[in-house]
């Protein structure tokens, strides 16, 4: 470990958030709810529109839109164009795209090991912070 | 704009509680939510039954029975409670009436009756409907399609709390309505009991935002939420509805039926808050654009969650409307493949189909237990590579507005049981009507609601 930069590990964003998708049309919301202050200033940083598009990407989104929402310790992200037509025209299983918020949870985020082994507690219960 | 009486105000909080989040939920529901009312000393009952497409599904049944097109389920969810409401002042407020408020008013009629109980004063909600000839063509022309307006199932305005606001204060015991939007159902007892203005657009802002947390049942109660082994929920069986303390100031508290499981805390206000929000500054409804770009949620209790912050900015100038069509058929069919290379002979299944006719229509096909939900499609993530799987489920699925066309899928997979891979089993198919949406949005002036008392009609 060097003495500037914090050494990091690879987490899923689960180990960071919770969250939840909701539909409208051809448009999906996805919040994503921080369990800690620390964990929502790591997103914020980290989960951009621009890596969320990526990460999203084979289904190709039109427009990645976030809102910050520092309150309530969480981020809306708007995703434009891939519930391929939303609840009418998807031929997808899950036309509302339900499950999409745990593709969300599985993106890769870099966390600093003193943060990594708080998170590293099994059930998320309040006390763990 | 117009302001309602404000006999009624008082500084007295209004307690809503929401006993259904969809068309379909548990009907249990509402029993321990009415309880806790009564132990509070009255309030008002909420049931949400109306997703996007139970509207166009109602319109169906109405057509061939003039006396449905109401709530399914609605006896089922009224019938426990009814008596319990009547006796102890509680109105009950719901969108149940679906394509049919009248034929609604008159099932509840008929509860009391057969419980024995005084005539309760109903009220509908109407004006949401827009299928009259002159008002289809006006729509079909603003939604610029060419579509024939005979495969229009359902078309109606989202309107907003004032109606009902104006039925309770005319001493309706049970408000029911059509198509309204889901937050107006708590937003207009609020404006009823504390006679807010309509353009108040701060307390518009509150009060639909505590319906907002309402409206979807206990996808804020719990509901929703659980993840095994990260976030857990005590008793998912009994999970209680939630009910709202809303207060003069705008703000409000939300907490769950008493004597039930589930979990109401920050976590789950949070999640609830932002489902279906997309920009939060700009949460639009008929009644107002609520902002929760300042909103806080904190825990006041074990259970019970207090919301603070919102604001509340000027009502959009059209009101939203929905036309639901029928657009051909939605086939699907699944077969089963398990043991040593199941997911290989459910793909080589999936391009068999394709090669027999995917020329005839666009295909869906998934990998049930190895990719399906996440897919696009497309089909390009199944595209990045595939988990190993050993209990596959393939499923074909594919639009034709031709019936025949579609159909074909079906007799494909099924044939699958002797001209497929080896071991294929568990053939399941269906053929179902599709509907689809349009949404535009359209002059307030052009939706002339508004509310009236029904008698009850005697066979």
């Amino acid at each position: 470990m060097t003495s500037i930069f914090q050494q990091t590990v690879q987490l899923p964003l689960y180990q960071l958030a919770h969250g939840r998708a909701g539909d409208k049309g051809n448009t999906s919301n996805i919040s994503v709810i921080a369990w800690s202050p620390s964990c929502f200033e790591l997103l914020v940083s980290q989960a951009t529109e621009g890596k969320v598009a990526e990460w999203f990407g084979y289904r190709h989104p039109n427009k990645v839109t976030r809102y910050v929402l520092p309150k309530l310790l969480a981020m809306n992200f708007v995703l434009e164009g891939i519930l391929d037509g939303g609840v009418n025209d998807a031929l997808n299983l899950d036309t509302h795209g339900k499950g999409l918020s745990f593709w969300m949870m599985d993106m890769p985020i870099e966390v600093p090991q003193a943060l990594a082994q708080q998170l590293s507690i099994k059930e998320y219960s309040k006390q763990a912070y | 704009m117009s302001t309602l009486s404000t006999s009624q105000s008082t500084q007295r909080p209004l307690y809503v509680g929401c006993a259904t989040g969809f068309s379909g939920d548990r009907t249990d529901g509402a029993g321990p939510v009415v309880d806790t009312l009564i132990a509070l000393g009255g309030g008002v009952l909420n049931f949400e039954t109306l997703a996007e497409r139970t509207l166009a599904l109602a319109q169906i049944e109405k057509r061939k029975d003039p006396n449905m097109g109401y709530e399914p389920l609605l006896a089922d969810l009224v019938s426990p409670v009814l008596k319990r409401c009547l006796d102890h002042n509680i109105q009950i407020v719901s969108n149940f009436g679906a394509a049919n408020p009248q034929a609604a008013a008159q099932r509840i009629f008929a509860i009391a009756r057969e419980q024995k109980l005084r005539t309760p004063r109903i009220a509908v909600v109407y004006g949401d409907d827009l299928t009259e000839p002159e008002q289809l063509n006006f729509l079909l022309k603003k939604l610029g399609t060419n579509i024939d307006p005979k495969r229009v199932v359902s078309a109606n305005a989202y309107i907003g709390a004032y109606e009902i606001a104006q039925a309770l204060n005319d001493g309706a015991d049970i408000v029911v309505t059509g198509r309204v939007s889901d937050p107006s159902l708590t937003l207009g007892p609020a404006i009823a009991h504390f006679g807010w203005a309509m353009d108040d657009w701060h307390k518009m802002g509150c009060g639909t935002m505590a319906g907002h947390m309402l409206e979807c049942g206990t996808q804020v109660s719990g509901g929703y939420y659980s993840v095994p082994g990260q976030k857990s929920v005590p008793g998912m069986d009994q999970i209680g509805f939630p009910i709202a303390e809303i207060r003069a100031d705008g703000t409000f508290s939300v907490f769950k039926a008493n004597n039930t499981g589930g979990l109401v805390d920050d976590r789950t206000g949070r999640e609830q808050i932002l489902y279906e929000v997309h920009d939060p500054a700009r949460y639009l409804t008929p009644d107002v654009t609520a902002d929760i770009t300042e909103a806080s949620i904190t825990e006041e209790g074990l259970n019970r969650i207090r919301v603070e912050g919102i604001q509340g900015h000027p009502r959009p100038a059209e009101l939203k409307v929905n036309v639901c069509y029928d657009n051909g058929f939605l086939a699907e069919a699944e077969i089963s493949y398990a043991g040593f290379r199941a997911r290989e002979r459910a793909a080589l299944a999936g391009e068999t189909v394709r090669k027999r006719i995917g020329h005839l229509l666009p295909l869906r096909i998934d990998l049930i237990g190895a990719i399906s939900i996440f897919g696009d499609d497309a089909g390009e993530l199944m595209g990045k590579g595939l988990p190993e799987a050993r209990d596959v489920r393939l499923r074909v699925a594919g639009v034709h507005i031709d019936k025949s066309i579609a159909e074909k899928i079906l007799r494909e997979v099924t044939s699958l049981y002797c001209c497929g891979p080896a071991g294929g089993g568990g053939v399941r198919t269906s053929l179902r009507p599709r509907l689809d949406t349009l949404s535009c949005t359209i002059p307030r002036e052009s939706v002339p609601c508004g509310y009236r008392f029904v008698e009850e009609q005697h066979a």
